[in-house]
């Protein structure tokens, strides 16, 4: 039993990437899409917590990575960028998804 | 008769800021038709929608904390309230409006419908969800 | 759209329920009730005097089976049931009532 998460907003606006990370699971994956894309990059406040998720697969939308001009060079270790098709998989190889707003 | 599924509805945002609060509790109220087995959570700033004496009188929107008091009617009866979210936005259990249920497997015994759990626990109760809907 | 009542207007929606709760009063409800073919008897107005304090209280009109698992409860089962609603407001009695009680339409009504 696991979760897919995904978090659409910025973590320089709101807190809902770290509320998500205390939620998180083992086994769990999180997903960032639109602004939520900023919070994948490394030198932020809450790449520590990133790295500290153990067990949580990391994953990012490229297209709205790219979108935004950012490389995904400076995405934090362990961060996979995935496409639509990605999204998709994630989505039923979990038992349910969560998505933070 | 379908299988019955584990719902739970997320409450992250403050009441009137935004509508996010109001539509998760309408979604509430039409999901309840279904005879599922729901739980709403609160969290972050969703434990405001749960505090006492709200009076929106002076800015001309509907003041809907009453509603949740209702919900008990609707077969909706777990109430789960983060600790955390309470402690960092300096709040108690006390502070948040009485809301009870009638046990009818109990002589329809009123039990508070509100449970504080800890952030583990929390993190526990959403993985353990066939749908979790957020707002 | 609106009913005309003791001299004023009072602006109602497309399915007749008003849109002004405040707008509501006795006479109103009769009005009401007269484009519903109800006449209004001790009965009926218990109903809508019952939705109106569930209002009152909760803020929502109740979905059907919650209204009469209430009147259940407080009126007792003689009239806590569908048959003894349904006779009483022939089109069902949350949507019937509640408009009688210038209540707006119960959540999840369709």
């Amino acid at each position: 039993m696991s979760t897919l998460h995904t978090v659409n907003k910025s973590p320089f606006a709101t807190t809902t990437l770290a509320s998500c990370l205390n939620h998180a699971l083992e086994g769990d994956a999180i997903l960032l899409i639109e602004d939520g894309v900023y919070g994948g990059v490394v030198g932020t406040e809450l790449a520590k917590a990133l790295a500290a998720a153990k067990g949580v697969s990391l994953y990012v939308l490229s297209g709205d990575l790219t979108a935004r001009g950012i490389d995904t060079a400076r995405l934090v270790k362990g961060m996979k960028p995935i496409d639509y098709a990605g999204f998709v998989a994630l989505a039923t190889e979990h038992d349910r998804a969560q998505a933070w707003l | 008769m379908s299988e019955i599924k584990k719902f739970l509805y997320v409450n992250r945002k403050a009441p009137y800021g935004t509508i996010y609060a109001l539509e998760s509790l309408e979604v509430v109220l039409i999901g309840a038709a279904f005879d599922q087995d729901v739980s709403l959570a609160f969290l972050d700033d969703g434990v405001f929608q749960l505090l006492k004496k709200q009076d929106t009188a002076g800015i001309g929107v509907k003041n809907f904390s009453p509603t949740f008091r209702a919900l008990g009617d609707y077969d909706v009866t777990k109430f789960y309230v983060e600790q955390e979210s309470l402690t960092e936005r300096g709040l108690t259990a006390d502070d948040l409006m009485d809301i009870t249920y009638e046990d009818e497997d109990d002589d329809y015994e009123e039990k508070p419908s509100i449970r504080v759990v800890n952030r583990d626990e929390m993190a526990a109760i959403m993985g353990d969800q066939d749908v979790v809907l957020s707002f | 759209m609106s009913y005309q009542v003791n001299g004023t207007t009072v602006e109602h929606d497309e399915e007749g329920y008003i849109t002004t709760l405040s707008d509501w009063s006795k006479d109103l409800a009769e009005v009401i009730a007269k484009q519903e073919d109800i006449n209004m008897n001790e009965e009926h107005w218990e109903v809508v005097n019952f939705l109106r304090d569930y209002y009152e209280e909760y803020q929502i009109a109740p979905a059907v089976r919650v209204l009469i698992k209430a009147v259940k409860k407080t009126m007792g089962p003689e009239k806590g049931n569908n048959k003894y609603m349904y006779e009483l407001f022939p089109y069902g009695p949350a949507k019937q009532a509640c408009k009688i009680a210038g209540l707006p339409k119960p959540t999840g009504c369709v």
